[in-house]
């Protein structure tokens, strides 16, 4: 086995966030925006991937919240925005409700609300959920994503109903997307690696036997559930102010669909799996695009078929599930002792060849 | 001598079934306690009821004096019980020395933020915790398997295994559910040796389940033997070796 280096480890961390860092610099002032906006949304996956995972591949316990979490922290997060003159110019069908339509608070304080309104609405489902055994956290956390849209529909004074909020400024751009997705992946992999994510992948193996061993299964569920709500909530409201325009239909359950995905074909549980495939799916999303475009080859015409691509990414999540069942990563993490490792045993193995 | 586990007039009743009846049992510390009987003479369900799997339909159990009857299974796990299971229930997807570390969970003084920021308690607790599980592992012969997957042991292994988690939370009372099942003789009388060696390092209570009567009779202090939930006898091993309702229970009548 590998030898774990906490001094080393943790040097190549920080030369690889520099890397990163210098990239996004460079992407910031090179790229297109089209490639920026790709870039924000792989943040934004890979903050909700990890997060999500953590209740659903760390904790065992099925759960469909992410499209509910991500309305509650955009909504959140743009109300509070918005200025008093927006706002007055903007809910044209009915008045804001009169506190919220004087608070205005800066991006990142949005931000923070968002998260914390997000983690007290997990914290009110999970006290009666978590009390019993067995998939409801599925049933409520589905019908939760149901509720929050006709909500958000009907609410007129609070979300301005069916027209959504618009003309939100587009603050968030690399720094901010890629700088909470280095911090909520840092926090989810220290969390995991403490003795309360030992406790939480207990509860996901045998929660008799953890009970059994003093773990509070309760607790634990109700932490990890709590914790990936709050990175959920800040996410929506990320998302809220790269695309500008909020309304309900926005967050339908299609989205919670592709994050399962996401975590899935990542493998469930592995952290660094979630990240890789919210990273492969989100950009590869896009440039599968290219089959519904017209292509001519060796004479041959190709007019492209609109939803071609999704066609395509199915056989793709088909064949990961038949070759991969445990998707990429299994439940294994990435540790730099295992790369260098690994280098190690090429370099001896091109050595004996030559 | 101090008494640990004191159980009044326990019964277990699922629906109609009694699956046990009116059971008294007391465990005091450096004492080895066997409870014997034939197949579903409710044993396991008796153990599931101390340690608080399952609610007791009647009865009264104290701990330490304090009355634990009912409560819910992690509370009375950190008030000082700990057991194995007779279908080993490890972490199976965990590594072997994080399957003890768990056990040790409720030791840790820092709070998850601190877990996340990654100082103050955090760097200490982890190191004690990982010390002392190291010496348990050390302890039970496992010391050179900590990175392994739990369900890549051999199945002995993975029975000593339960049992340093089962250390790990520092107990004061441990219940041994068939410790020794599907071990050979060799392993089965070191494991013998080992418990009584235990029980005179630490002075905890052990109170412990099994069907290889050579086994039970060469270690346990007091044995309480039950049939159908009702208990029949209650006494040294020599006595219960001769005891005519027990061997009637085990063999029928002529």
């Amino acid at each position: 086995m590998p030898d774990e280096n906490p001094k080393r480890d943790k040097f190549l961390t920080f030369i690889s966030l520099s890397f990163l860092l210098c990239f996004l610099w460079y992407a910031d002032n090179h790229f297109s925006n089209y490639t920026l906006r790709i870039l924000n949304n792989i943040a934004i996956f890979i903050i909700l991937a990890v997060s999500y995972n953590l209740i659903n591949g760390i904790t065992g316990q099925f759960s469909l919240e992410p499209n509910a979490f991500l309305a509650v922290g955009a909504y959140t997060s743009a109300i509070f925005t918005l200025s008093p003159e927006e706002k007055l110019r903007s809910f044209i069908i009915e008045p804001m409700a009169w506190p919220l339509s004087e608070i205005s608070l800066s991006f990142p304080a949005s931000l923070v609300v968002a998260g914390v309104v997000t983690a007290f609405m997990a914290l009110l489902m999970a006290i009666p959920v978590f009390r019993v055994r067995g998939d409801y956290l599925a049933i409520v956390t589905l019908g939760f994503g149901e509720v929050i849209q006709v909500v958000a529909n009907n609410i007129v004074s609070v979300t301005n109903g069916p027209l959504g909020i618009k003309g939100l400024a587009p603050h968030t751009n690399i720094w901010w997307s890629w700088g909470i997705c280095i911090f909520t992946v840092l926090c989810v992999v220290r969390l995991v690696n403490s003795s309360y994510g030992r406790a939480m992948k207990a509860v996901r193996e045998d929660e008799t036997a953890a009970m059994a061993m003093g773990i509070n299964a309760f607790r634990i569920k109700t932490l990890a559930f709590t914790f990936s709500a709050f990175f959920e909530g800040v996410a929506g409201g990320l998302l809220a102010h790269l695309i500008t325009t909020i309304s309900p239909s926005l967050f339908t359950f299609l989205l919670t669909f592709n994050l399962l995905i996401i975590i899935v074909v990542g493998g469930l549980g592995s952290t660094t799996g979630a990240i890789i495939s919210a990273v492969l799916i989100t950009w590869g999303g896009e440039a599968l695009r290219l089959v519904e475009e017209p292509i001519s080859v060796l004479g041959f015409e190709y007019e492209g078929i609109p939803g071609m691509r999704m066609v395509l990414f199915s056989l793709i999540l088909i064949f990961v599930m038949l070759f991969a069942r445990s998707g990429l990563m299994g439940r294994n993490e990435f540790r730099w002792a295992i790369l260098i490792n690994w280098l190690k045993r090429r370099k001896t193995s091109e050595a004996k060849n030559q | 001598m101090i008494n640990l586990l004191n159980i009044q007039e326990l019964a277990v009743h699922f629906g109609g079934l009694c699956a046990v009846n009116s059971l008294n049992l007391r465990i005091n510390s450096s004492e080895i306690v066997g409870l014997i009987g034939p197949n579903g003479a409710g044993k396991t369900t008796a153990f599931n009821v101390i340690t608080g799997i399952i609610r007791p339909t009647k009865g009264k159990i104290t701990f330490l004096g304090r009355e634990i009857t009912g409560k819910p299974a992690p509370v009375i796990a950190r008030s000082g019980i700990a057991r194995t299971f007779q279908n080993i229930r490890l972490y199976d997807d965990l590594s072997v020395i994080e399957n003890v570390m768990v056990a040790a969970h409720s030791s840790v003084s820092y709070s998850f933020a601190e877990a996340i920021l990654g100082f103050g308690r955090f760097t200490r607790d982890e190191a004690r915790i990982r010390k002392r599980s190291q010496e348990l592992l050390d302890l039970m012969g496992l010391g050179h398997l900590t990175r392994e997957k739990a369900n890549s042991l051999p199945y002995g292994s993975q029975r000593k295994l339960e049992i340093a988690r089962a250390l790990a939370l520092e107990p004061k009372l441990v219940l041994l559910d068939e410790p020794v099942a599907g071990m050979n003789p060799t392993e089965t009388s070191d494991f013998a040796k080992f418990i009584i060696k235990l029980r005179q390092d630490t002075s905890i209570g052990i109170g412990l389940i099994d069907h290889d009567m050579s086994f039970v009779m060469n270690v346990c202090d007091k044995i309480k033997v039950i049939d159908h939930g009702i208990e029949i006898a209650w006494g040294v091993p020599h006595e219960i070796r001769n005891n005519k309702k027990v061997i009637k229970a085990y063999l029928g009548e002529n």
